[in-house]
């Protein structure tokens, strides 16, 4: 039996990237430190209702569930943290004023995030709770631009769009929960050919399906939101409402950024069921898909008995790790010999201190030989009383 | 995402049939591959737009390619567009090339030869045919297979097939009826979600130039 093989999407780290990871996961953490947002670590399991309110039943196939022997009840393991950090500002801490929150973390889904992507993501993220200002939606979204930067990716776009536009007109089509589900499918394909299709099918009005089709029609840079304004004025007061956020979001980054590729789409629609505002994502090149994403889920708290306005992001630090794979000088290990020496003790605890990685020798065994079977890149030798280092790269 | 730059694209071309109705469109569209892929062997071609290459691929590879941006673009018929799980591509424009019909088909007293019982069902479209007849409110037994789904009711594998049906002179030939349309296909032209956004500009330029050539 192949016991050593791992299930589908499943994921560990070893030697480098493992060091990698917990290095980004530091520089991550520093930085929302910095920023000023608390850290809090929620459980890996809960109870499955708690896991899944609040973000609608999006959630509910990617969660593995399993039954709880002391009570019976079901419980979950988390697929995603975003639940688990509205659920600590709406009960466990009640801040009464703006709260900011990271997390990093494992969570577990179910079937993989598209094909060969990853079952066991390490989700690291920020929310900020309590404020539904445009500040706030752009305080996350330059929180997220940092962390990408910190993370050393470059050459990352933006894709900005708004959920309440979509919602605005779904719920003036009065369709049924499985019909709506198929024109969200259709606009999430961006096809025109299958909408035409669906109006005549539903008989949807005219003004509806020339609505549908300018959402499906709106992506591209900046001016798309002027187009959006003269193509959706006879739309209602929450459209134009909308239309303003995310134009002042847009400017107000075109402002900051002035080299980052904006990108609007107004039928983009990630994690509908729990958004309610403006939403986001980051493309680098190479990747086919998004690498960190987030928006606003106002009201999310409710079913924790305190629904505040709420804003936030997330990534895969596996991810996020791996597409910078490339951009690290070698590291510097260095050997020091099995000799019981007061001053080698002493350097060895020297180097050690100032950050260097100095491994002991076992045996007494050629120092050299082992420092390459080991891939050290430096040795320490004695000079007169005193230990030195001495670099093999060169020979 | 081609690796050569910003605005290089990749498109992927689906084997076989639809290929064939592809080389004129892409000719109405200004677009010349340097070798004949009806004969060269090669799976990448080189156009007469430097900007532009192309794959040729399996039919059903095809949506792969390019919802994990190993093409910017790519030609796939409504079939296996309908087969692909998910919503991981957009499908902006229908080419209106390669028509025909998805179809249930039998012989002419399949449903009433099997009575009561629990239909078989041959096909190699599994999702879309697990989707149609669920909607229908039928509970069906399927039965995958890769090709020549018309001999299986002849031999007794399954009561019904569906399959793609263009002149029906196949199900003729084999003493078959088609029964019930699914959906009417013709090759949709897909983009990937990241170069839709990240190469906006010569996505959308593109996406003109066969707007453009397939209303001609």
């Amino acid at each position: 039996m192949e016991r050593w093989l791992l299930p589908e999407g499943v994921e560990e780290s070893l030697p480098p990237e493992a060091w990698r990871l917990e290095e980004a996961r530091r520089r991550l953490l520093d930085l929302y430190r910095s920023w000023g947002y608390d850290l809090v670590r929620p459980p890996l399991i809960e109870y499955l209702d708690s896991l899944l309110t609040g973000a609608g039943h999006d959630l509910e196939l990617e969660t593995f569930k399993l039954t709880d022997q002391l009570s019976g009840r079901m419980m979950g393991v988390r697929s995603d943290m975003t639940t688990q950090a509205a659920r600590i500002d709406a009960h466990s801490i009640r801040e009464e004023g703006n709260a900011r929150y990271c997390y990093i973390g494992s969570v577990l889904r179910t079937r993989p995030d598209g094909m060969g992507g990853s079952r066991t993501p390490l989700q690291v993220g920020a929310e900020l709770f309590g404020s539904s200002s445009v500040n706030a939606d752009l305080e996350i979204l330059r929180l997220m631009l940092a962390s990408l930067e910190a993370m050393g990716l470059n050459e990352v776009s933006l894709d900005l769009g708004h959920v309440g536009i979509y919602r605005a007109f779904e719920e003036s089509a009065g369709l049924d929960t499985q019909t709506s589900a198929e024109l969200f499918d259709i606009l999430q394909r961006k096809s025109l050919p299958d909408l035409r299709l669906f109006a005549r099918q539903c008989q949807l009005s005219e003004s509806l399906m020339g609505s549908f089709t300018a959402l499906i029609e709106l992506n591209g840079d900046l001016d798309v939101l002027d187009t959006a304004v003269q193509r959706l004025s006879a739309a209602g007061e929450r459209v134009q409402a909308a239309l303003s956020d995310l134009s002042a979001i847009a400017r107000r980054l075109r402002g900051l950024f002035p080299d980052l590729p904006i990108h609007i789409d107004l039928a983009e629609l990630r994690g509908y069921r729990y958004k309610t505002g403006v939403v986001f994502a980051a493309f680098v090149p190479g990747r086919g898909r998004e690498v960190a994403r987030g928006g606003r889920y106002d009201g999310v708290g409710a079913s924790f008995g305190r629904g505040r306005p709420a804003t936030g992001f997330s990534a895969d630090l596996n991810l996020l790790v791996d597409l910078c794979a490339n951009s690290r000088s070698e590291e510097i290990r260095i050997l020091a010999p099995a000799v019981e020496d007061a001053a080698l003790a002493e350097m060895i605890g020297r180097l050690r201190a100032d950050g260097c990685r100095v491994v002991s020798a076992l045996c007494e065994r050629d120092l050299r030989e082992q420092a390459q079977q080991m891939g050290c890149t430096e040795i320490l030798v004695r000079q007169g009383k005193d230990w030195e280092r001495q670099s093999l790269l060169r020979d | 995402m081609s690796e050569a730059g910003k605005s290089t694209l990749t498109l992927a071309l689906s084997k076989g049939r639809i290929l064939e109705d592809t080389l004129p469109l892409l000719a109405a569209a200004g677009i010349e591959p340097k070798d004949d892929p009806l004969k060269s062997r090669k799976l990448r071609f080189e156009t007469n737009r430097p900007d532009l290459s192309m794959l040729v691929i399996r039919a059903a590879d095809v949506p792969t390619f390019v919802e994990y941006g190993a093409a910017d673009l790519g030609i796939a018929g409504k079939d296996v567009l309908m087969e692909h799980n998910g919503n991981g591509l957009y499908e902006p424009l229908d080419l209106g090339i390669a028509s025909c019909k998805l179809m249930v088909a039998g012989k002419p007293d399949a449903i009433e030869q099997a009575g009561s019982r629990r239909l078989r069902v041959a096909t190699k479209y599994m999702e879309t045919t697990r989707r149609h007849f669920a909607a229908k409110g039928q509970q069906v037994e399927l039965i995958k297979l890769y090709g020549s789904m018309e001999l299986a009711p002849l031999v007794g594998l399954a009561d019904l097939i569906v399959d793609l049906v263009d002149t029906g002179n196949t199900l003729k030939a084999n003493g078959l009826v088609p029964l019930e349309t699914i959906a009417e296909i013709s090759s949709r032209l897909v983009v990937n979600k990241a170069s839709m956004k990240m190469k906006a500009g010569a996505v959308k330029e593109l996406l003109a130039i066969f707007e453009q050539a397939t209303a001609k």
